[in-house]
């Protein structure tokens, strides 16, 4: 058989899994896009977790109490843990942790532009859990099915811990609305900054989706962004309502026949904008990002240091 | 007594593709690859699985129970940390 022929036959057999629901694991074959495609995802995931701490670490010396903090401090571990499951991940495929925090820094690789906005008051900390690891959520509740099986066992662990998050968010917006009037309108101005590029994390609409039909195809999505983040505008609007806040979205309406809301359209501009690098907070996450990993150098020097100096002892001892 | 005892292995199964590898057992062997045939042998008779792991049990690091409370300890003070720690009311407690 010629080395083009086993390829085919390798293709058929990986189509005939992934049609099948079955999982690709680490050691199967795959086709290289494949491959790729599942690098870029996961490690912009685990970039995602990662830089998403930026906005709410910078509240934790802020925070109204100290039950509060401990609670934030909590989640971000949390995060922080994510980050570290999604990077193991996309090493089972064969790239280094090295190699994505490179890609990372050079800004080859991104991560999710919500955290490009700045976290401006404490109702920000409760709009993030609510609204951005609840959209987080969505997404990941779909990719608990994705077809391969380390990222798909990382999802199923990750959702175990998200629930808290959201809802830790949205009881700080629940004792905002209850509070002060100014206090109220602090978490109405809130949800005015959030919702938006929430609703902007799903991607762009499915006709403009550049990497999406083959993901589809592939299995590495269920669904598709159009159909998430239709899923996410439903849910949130009794909340919203429940808040006693106004409802960003003018538009918003309830469609009886659809069986869903329908709604206003996205500032695309602001999302290629912040894509692009021009978001309010670009160049500060990732300065942060590479300013916290060269100060933290002589922590991995140390434990390299560490580690010869044992086996040394050891041979020694042999 | 003669001491000609092989060493011990570890086996762990996945069951099915998109599941975890399970610890099953242990057995005796001379090397790793042998203890892949013998685990296939005794441990997967009735096709209780797609893959197997094999670790020399010796290259096994385990947290000691006797000391489970002092090691996991820390994380017992943290309510906070499950999501039923927040009663929301019923109209939004579906998150
Ligand atoms: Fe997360
Ligand atoms: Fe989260």
């Amino acid at each position: 058989m010629s080395s083009e022929q086993q390829t085919s036959l390798q293709e058929k057999q990986f189509m005939h899994k992934i049609k099948a629901e079955e999982k690709i694991e680490p050691k199967d074959w795959m086709p290289e896009k494949y491959r790729k495609n599942l690098i870029r995802q996961i490690s912009q995931h685990a970039h995602s977790e990662v830089i998403g701490m930026q906005p709410e670490g910078n509240f934790l010396t802020r925070a109204p109490s100290l039950r509060r903090k401990a609670i934030l401090l909590s989640k971000i571990q949390d995060e922080a843990g994510h980050g570290l499951y999604l990077y193991s991940a996309a090493e089972t495929l064969g790239i280094s942790r090295d190699e994505m925090i490179e890609a990372l820094q050079s800004g080859r690789a991104k991560y999710a532009s919500i955290f490009n906005y700045p976290a401006l008051t404490w109702a920000d900390m409760g709009a993030i859990g609510w609204l951005v690891d609840g959209a987080a959520i969505v997404n990941q509740v779909s990719l608990q099915r994705t077809s391969y099986g380390p990222y798909a066992r990382g999802m199923i662990r990750i959702c175990k811990e998200e629930s808290f998050h959201q809802r830790q968010g949205y009881d700080i917006m629940l004792t905002l609305v209850n509070g002060s009037p100014e206090q109220k309108a602090m978490a109405q101005d809130s949800l005015n900054r959030f919702y938006w590029p929430a609703l902007m994390m799903f991607g762009p609409h499915d006709s403009e989706s550049a990497h999406s039909a083959k993901s589809m195809e592939w299995k590495i999505k269920r669904e598709t962004n159009d159909d998430l983040r239709q899923k996410f505008i439903d849910q949130t609007a009794s909340q919203i309502e429940f808040l006693g806040l106004e409802h960003p979205d003018k538009e918003l309406k309830w469609n009886e026949e659809r069986g869903h809301y329908d709604s206003g359209e996205i500032d695309w501009d602001e999302f290629h904008n912040v894509i692009a690098g021009n978001g309010h907070c670009n160049r500060q996450r990732l300065e942060h990002h590479i300013k916290a990993h060269e100060e933290g150098a002589w922590v991995r020097e140390a434990l390299v240091a560490y580690n010869a100096k044992k086996q040394a002892k050891q041979t020694e001892a042999a | 007594m003669q001491d000609n005892a092989l060493e011990l292995f570890e086996v762990f199964i996945r069951s099915k593709r998109g599941l975890d590898h399970k610890h099953v057992g242990s057995l005796h062997s001379e090397d790793h690859e042998q203890a892949l045939e013998y685990a296939r042998d005794v441990y997967t008779r009735r096709s209780e699985g797609v893959s197997i792991w094999v670790v020399r049990s010796a290259d096994i690091c385990a947290s000691q129970e006797d000391d489970a409370e002092d090691f996991f300890d820390p994380n017992d003070d943290k309510p906070y940390r499950h999501a039923t720690y927040y009663t929301l009311p019923d109209a939004v407690n579906n998150m």
